[in-house]
């Protein structure tokens, strides 16, 4: 491998910088999502897109990628450089997260060459949006019991059942879809199999829901009989579960190859700081107040330990006892810091704290309270936090099954 | 602080850190602690003198003073190794007067005292008093000059391994101003140590009866440099015990986790019920953030500023990590966990000496507001 001098870095982050300074709309009029799953209307929609194919067409995203398929076939370094100064510019997240996060690096890594050669492009550029046809209105949690079937007839598969929690399923091309073959295998597990599946096909439906927060953001997905090619498939028969499994290690975090970006826009403590010098206490500001004092240290430190825990995991000697510990922490601990930094958000506010979005007294617009209320799509999305306690427990503690 | 935390482990850290694990899991088995527990000394000679002679006590002191020339960085994962396994002595309190020293000493006194501490020569700290005040400036023990000679009066109290160090730096109010001062052991009347009784029955604690003790006025350390050394100690000693507190709640998780694995209750693993998982696993994740917090602290320790908060924030950390899973280790033991011979208690004893000793985490906080908001 050659080597990259830090010239070529430094240059290749100055390049970066400034072309994100020139490019970054972060305020275009409206209200843009916070993560991938808020996003809600079609204004929103079409300016992610658009933000996203100009960062791709920049090469700021899959810099990584290999070049056949689309990327930029550079080393990783330049894309975690891109990444990095896409994040002081504070530029919009990515729209096409399920693509990008999981799909994309699941295709590359177990997919079939023609398989990359279809859809890795489309990712990238976000000409191809995807989701995520996981879980069911019976089965979220208990994944490995989904019942939505999938019956070969002829060179098609026959789809019938429904998914539910769909993330973008309105907008979607393509779905990850995880899908019963066999009834009758000798376990649940095996009668699985997984499929990249056309989402614009007779026979599929998506109805939007609308979420806590007013707004809307994913969809139910009902299959009646669609029908999709053979080679849909991805795999061997059978094997879905397997294929599931890899896709949740991408969506978990714990296993790299994602091409950039981020999908997630983390509140920021010291804007807490903020907010708290703002507001009043008995006709003082919060901030002198002991015990709001000592719970916004407290966050202040717990906003530290993400970015020290990510930081430490690299260093193979503070982490050998436990070598997946810090990979499978992250998002428990992530998420859930995430929904108390903003319900503290809003208990600073006092009386006030009661206004939502759409009220011209509300502070900094009610983005707290929205903030809030968002927080839960990460603590149940993507296995609920209490699901990521068994796994930690099990995986990293080795306790036996709940 | 900073927005963007950094943290990074030299070389020399990594050594330490696989040498002392081997060393004190050899050394310091359970069974070991424990038969200390009653013994007068409370530590095992033999090991002390092997450590020393590994050159632990050499680690961070500069090598003109016959040390290694590291950092306390270094001694970091040292500390956090003898924590994991309970060991005891004096090893915390003879770096502490070593650094003290270093920072607060003459040339003199450096030059004469530094050297046979990096060598095993004992030492300890008297800064407590009766009031318990953590401000190390609260300082109500006096020294009084007479001619060549300091009079002393007055009481110390948390005087770790009093009775086998053989210097005690000595924290004094002088004319109005704290002062430290270097007290032989060995001037010490008959009859001025009281072994105190303390929660942490691993340690041995004193309380030290000044009056009427006179040292030559050399002894002094140098007085431009009081308030340096203390706030030295201060941090110093905040980091290492964060360090002890980190060890400790890896090796609590780890023994309570092993219950879980073996224990049948309802015709199950205990482990299994998710009233146990859940909150074993919160209090591993708490160990995980306090332990990037402690080699955050490490690493940024020399830095102004950044290295008093980092260290501010590992000892809060670190003390709220181990108070949660010894307190937890306790109670899923169920009637095992509330007898004497079950560990569960060690630690927790541990963890209630290590977070009141140097400020416990909700006083850490308030300083992190200082210097924070
Ligand atoms: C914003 C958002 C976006 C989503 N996007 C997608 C998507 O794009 N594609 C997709 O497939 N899915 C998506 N999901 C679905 C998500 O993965 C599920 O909601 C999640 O896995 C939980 O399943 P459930 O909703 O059926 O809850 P349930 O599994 O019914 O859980 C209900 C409660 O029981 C708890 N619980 C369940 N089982 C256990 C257990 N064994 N031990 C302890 N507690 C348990 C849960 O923690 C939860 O509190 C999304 C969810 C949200 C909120
Ligand atoms: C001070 C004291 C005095 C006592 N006096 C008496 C007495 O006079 N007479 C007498 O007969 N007994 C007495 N006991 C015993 C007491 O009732 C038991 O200790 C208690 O019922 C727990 O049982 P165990 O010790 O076997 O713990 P275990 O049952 O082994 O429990 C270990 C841990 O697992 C947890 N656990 C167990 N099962 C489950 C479950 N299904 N779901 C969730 N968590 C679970 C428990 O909460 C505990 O944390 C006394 C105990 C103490 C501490």
């Amino acid at each position: 491998m050659s080597t990259i001098s830090e010239k070529e870095l430094s240059d290749y982050r100055s390049d970066a910088a400034a072309w994100f300074a020139e490019n970054t709309n972060a305020d275009p009029g409206f209200m843009l999502p916070l993560t991938f799953m808020e996003v809600g209307t079609d204004q929103q929609f079409n300016f992610l897109r658009e933000w996203q194919h100009k960062v791709y067409e920049a090469g700021y995203l899959g810099a990584a990628w290999p070049k056949e398929y689309g990327g930029g076939g550079l080393d990783q370094k330049f894309q975690t450089i891109a990444t990095e100064e896409m994040a002081k510019a504070n530029g919009p997240i990515m729209l096409n997260a399920i693509g990008l996060n999981w799909a994309g690096p699941l295709i590359l890594d177990m997919g079939t060459d023609e398989e990359r050669k279809r859809y890795i492009k489309g990712i990238l550029s976000a000409e191809d949006i995807w989701c995520q046809g996981f879980s069911e209105p019976e089965n979220g949690s208990d994944l490995g019991n989904a019942q939505t079937k999938a019956v070969r007839d002829g060179d098609d598969w026959v789809l019938n059942g429904s998914k539910i929690w769909t993330t973008q399923g309105n907008y979607a091309k393509y779905m990850i879809l995880l899908a019963r073959t066999n009834p009758d295998a000798p376990n649940k597990y095996a009668g699985l199999s997984f499929f990249l599946s056309p989402m614009q096909v007779d026979g599929i439906e998506t109805v939007p829901i609308r979420k806590l927060t007013g707004e809307y953001g994913f969809t139910q997905t009902f299959f009646t009989e669609a029908r999709i090619p053979g080679d849909s498939l991805m795999g061997k028969e059978g094997e879905g579960w397997l294929v599931a499994m890899r896709t949740l290690e991408y969506e978990r975090g714990v296993k790299g190859g994602q091409p950039g970006g981020y999908v997630m826009r983390a509140s920021d403590p010291f804007e807490i700081v903020e907010l708290a010098r703002k507001a009043t206490r008995g006709g003082k500001p919060a901030l002198e107040d002991p015990v709001i004092k000592d719970q916004l240290i407290q966050l202040m430190i717990e906003a530290r330990s993400l970015q020290l825990n990510s930081k430490r995991g690299h260093i193979q000697p503070l982490v050998q006892d436990k070598p997946a510990s810090l990979a499978l922490s992250s998002k428990l601990m992530a998420t859930e810091f995430m929904r108390r930094l903003n319900e503290f958000a809003i208990t600073l506010q006092g009386q006030r704290g009661a206004y939502y979005v759409g009220e011209p007294d509300a502070y900094d617009e009610g983005l707290w309270q929205r903030a809030y209320l968002n927080s839960f799509s990460a603590t149940i999305g993507g296995g609920t936090s209490q699901i990521q306690r068994n796994i930690i427990g099990e995986h990293v503690l080795g306790l036996p099954k709940s | 602080m900073s927005k963007k935390a950094t943290i990074g482990f030299s070389e020399e850290q990594a050594q330490l850190l696989e040498v002392a694990t081997t060393f004190c899991r050899d050394k310091s088995p359970i069974e070991k602690v424990r038969s200390l527990l009653e013994n007068e000394r409370g530590y095992d000679d033999a090991i002390w003198t092997e450590m020393a002679e590994l050159g632990w006590l050499a680690i961070a002191v500069p090598e003109e003073f016959g040390g290694i020339g590291l950092g306390v960085a270094e001694v970091v994962p040292v500390v956090e190794q003898m924590g994991r396994t309970m060991m005891a002595g004096p090893f915390v309190s003879t770096t502490l007067a070593a650094q003290a020293m270093l920072v607060g000493g003459t040339d003199e006194q450096k030059q004469k005292y530094l050297p046979d501490l990096c060598a095993g020569t004992k030492a300890t700290l008297a800064l407590s008093e009766p009031h318990g005040d953590w401000d190390l400036t609260h300082v109500e023990c006096t020294a009084e000059r007479l001619g060549d000679t300091l009079k002393l009066s007055g009481r110390k109290t948390f005087v770790e391994n009093a009775d086998t160090a053989d210097l005690l730096l000595v924290s004094v109010s002088l004319e109005g101003a704290p002062a430290l001062v270097v007290v032989e052991r060995s001037v010490l009347p008959e009859g001025t140590l009281r072994r105190e009784v303390v929660i942490d029955e691993t340690r041995r604690s004193y309380q030290v009866t000044f009056d009427g003790v006179e040292v030559p006025a050399s002894a002094l350390l140098d007085p431009s440099k009081t308030t340096a050394a203390l706030v030295h100690v201060d941090l110093c000693a905040s980091l290492l015990l964060s360090a002890e507190m980190c060890g400790a709640a890896a090796s609590c998780i780890d023994y309570t986790v092993d219950y879980l694995q073996t224990r049948k209750q309802f015709g199950k693993k205990i482990g299994s019920y998710q009233a146990l998982k859940h909150p074993i696993v919160d209090a591993h994740v708490g160990y995980e953030q306090a332990r990037s917090h402690l080699y955050c602290a490490a690493f940024n320790f020399t830095q102004q500023g950044e290295g008093e908060v980092a260290t501010r924030i590992a000892k809060a950390q670190a003390g709220e990590a181990l108070s949660y899973a010894a307190d937890r280790a306790i109670q899923f033991h169920g009637g095992f966990g509330f007898t004497y011979d079950c560990d569960a208690q060690l630690y927790r004893r541990r963890s209630l000496w290590c977070e009141n000793q140097f400020g416990d985490s909700a006083y850490q906080r308030a300083k992190l507001a200082e210097l924070l908001l």
